[in-house]
């Protein structure tokens, strides 16, 4: 065996899966973890208990556990999962480091939608959803179709239009907010933080082979995605159709946070950071990160959404509470710490 | 001989102005062909024609005797390479991955790089003397050191004809001669063609066999240094008044201004 670096790619198969592997298993870790933490005591000898079948079906531990914290475990995780992976791909795409998920409007034109629902009186199950996707489609139709000119995308077009239509809709919302004076406010309030405790099975449903459909197509980009960083003229001289590209991924992307934010409601910074301490660790080929940083961003959601379960328990919190609180300040430090990567030498 | 790239009849417009029109021109393998003009001469719109970036208004590009735009992007690649006056790189790749970038084309949806990519990787490394950067982080290099890893990347291509837009404007003396002399090389060894684009009348007269002058988006002459490089093609051309002699070494025509 030889270990001179000149012998063997940097990058194989081999070693995207062993760390995808790591990843993974770090993820059931902490969602194994959460299981147990929470409001109401549930022991491991209950969890097994219930494993086995042996838990009596009247048991309270059996409704906390797979009626109350499971589902809200798994959704956590495949808006982690989405949130991370989505600003990997828009990093890339924008090739902007400052990019997240979230850049292109998508977030408020689904805010939108989702308060009108609330505003409205529709419920979590189907109305709400419903109402915050197709925000989420009108905000992406208006970005892609303002934003695209003659030539093509061209990326401070579109990043521009993201950034004027989020101003816009923000300040619709803040408007309907400011003329609501009963609970629905509260409602409001949480669903602009990131609420994941309106989860049920029926979402995860519809979100799981979405997620898995989509981040393989993604990760089929993997190569694309790398040239695509180092300029659009240059991944094209090298082979890559840049047009097909970038428009199948930011409608992708987009089409997949719209879906997993109606369910979820706005989860910031998860977009940000997972992608950032991803390149950190482990350098800027999108096939080894887009695996390792959704699967980052799903254990990072679990645990944020953990503590914003327990923290001022029995109250909660809203979990974008917590990854802004915890993000914001990590951040800056990035920005401190490797702000000269990022500029221009 | 079959030519690499063709332009027949090409013309590319800008709006209504027309920024290259009725372009004739073989690029056979072998070769270094120097494309000299002065600013808004149509030079850079020319090798975009030739690279694909941009497709002609009028007239046709052939690649190995195919229509450019019948071919896909993929496939091009495999033939034309280029490198950039300048490449900035947004995020941090290690020298390495990035010559194995070259490798794109030639590789499926999925596939990672094999070892037969890496052996080719370090050979073009090892051709423009690059191989001991390999394990360093593109964002470490100056100037020279980068154009040479972005070229060993284009050789990874295994292209037939590198085109290069001004790739040592940047560079100092020393570096300037030794891409030069690495592409020289690599024509006369392995039957690559160059289309060189630059400002440097004296280094295109140095090297290339051929040059194509342009004024005004059309070809104003062509042929070797001797027949193209003289005092009125390029009073012609350039609207400056100059002496042309030779240089005393290798009896290529050399421009001084006036004064």
């Amino acid at each position: 065996m030889n270990n001179d670096p000149l012998h063997k790619p940097p990058l194989t198969p081999g070693r995207v899966f062993r760390l995808s592997l790591i990843m993974a298993f770090l993820l059931l870790l902490v969602g194994a973890a959460s299981l147990l933490i929470g409001t109401a005591e549930v022991s491991l000898h209950k969890i097994a208990a219930l494993v086995s079948g042996s838990l009596g079906a009247d048991d309270p531990a059996r409704l906390i556990i797979l009626r109350i914290r499971l589902p809200r475990i798994i959704l956590a995780g495949l808006a982690g999962f989405s949130l991370a992976l989505g600003g990997v791909v828009f990093q890339a795409l924008l090739r902007n480091p400052l990019a997240d998920p979230f850049i292109l409007g998508v977030s408020s034109g689904s805010a939108f939608g989702a308060i009108i629902g609330i505003l409205l009186g529709f419920t979590f199950s189907v109305g709400v959803p419903l109402m915050s996707f197709a925000g989420a489609l009108f905000a992406v139709y208006l970005v892609l179709s303002l934003g695209t000119r003659r030539m093509g995308m061209e990326s401070s077009t579109i990043l521009l239009t993201g950034v004027i239509l989020n101003a816009f809709f923000t300040a619709v919302i803040m408007f309907f907010i400011s003329i609501v004076a009963d609970s629905r406010l509260h409602t409001m309030l949480f669903w602009l933080y990131g609420d994941l405790s309106q989860s049920r099975y029926v979402s995860l449903i519809i979100l799981t082979p979405a997620l898995i459909a989509g981040s393989l197509i993604l990760f089929s980009f993997a190569k694309e995605l790398n040239l695509i960083t180092t300029g659009e003229e240059i991944a094209f001289q090298l082979g890559v159709d840049v047009g097909k590209a970038k428009k199948t991924c930011l409608v992708l992307v987009s089409l997949l946070i719209g879906l997993v934010v109606s369910f979820s409601g706005l989860i910031g910074f998860v977009g940000l950071i997972v992608p950032h301490l991803a390149r950190m660790a482990f350098g800027s080929d999108h096939r080894l990160l887009i695996p390792v940083a959704s699967l980052g961003g799903a254990t990072f959601l679990i645990a944020a959404d953990t503590l914003a379960r327990v923290l001022i328990s029995p109250s909660e919190l809203p979990v974008g509470v917590i990854t802004a609180f915890l993000g914001a300040p990590f951040f800056l430090y990035l920005l401190r710490a490797r702000g000269s990567q990022w500029s221009r030498s | 001989m079959e030519p690499i790239l063709t332009l027949t009849k090409a013309g590319f417009r800008y709006g209504a102005s027309w920024a290259v029109r009725g372009v004739d021109l073989d690029v056979f393998p072998g070769e270094m062909l120097g494309i000299l003009g002065p600013n808004g001469s149509g030079k850079t719109t020319l090798l975009k024609l030739l690279d694909g970036m941009l497709h002609p208004h009028e007239g046709e590009v052939l690649v190995r005797g195919k229509s450019m735009v019948t071919l896909k992007r993929g496939e091009v690649a495999k033939v034309v390479a280029m490198v950039a006056q300048e490449t900035f790189f947004r995020f941090d790749f290690s020298v390495l991955e990035v010559v194995l970038m070259g490798r794109f084309p030639h590789l499926g949806r999925l596939q990672f790089e094999r070892t037969k990519d890496l052996e080719i990787a370090v050979n073009a490394l090892r051709a423009t003397h690059g191989l001991e950067l390999s394990e360093r982080s593109i964002h470490e290099l100056s100037g020279g050191e980068k154009q040479r890893v972005l070229l060993a990347r284009a050789l990874a291509q295994e292209p037939g004809v590198i085109l290069l837009d001004e790739p040592t404007s940047f560079l100092d003396l020393k570096f300037k001669k030794e891409i030069f002399d690495l592409i020289a090389g690599l024509t006369r060894e392995k039957g690559l063609a160059v289309v060189l684009v630059s400002h440097d009348i004296d280094l295109v007269s140095q090297y290339c066999h051929r040059i194509v002058m342009l004024k005004n988006g059309s070809v104003h002459l062509t042929g070797t240094p001797d027949q193209v490089i003289n005092a009125a093609s390029i009073e012609a051309v350039y609207e400056c008044a100059v002496l042309v002699d030779r240089n005393p070494i290798t009896g290529k025509p050399r421009v001084h201004l006036k004064p």
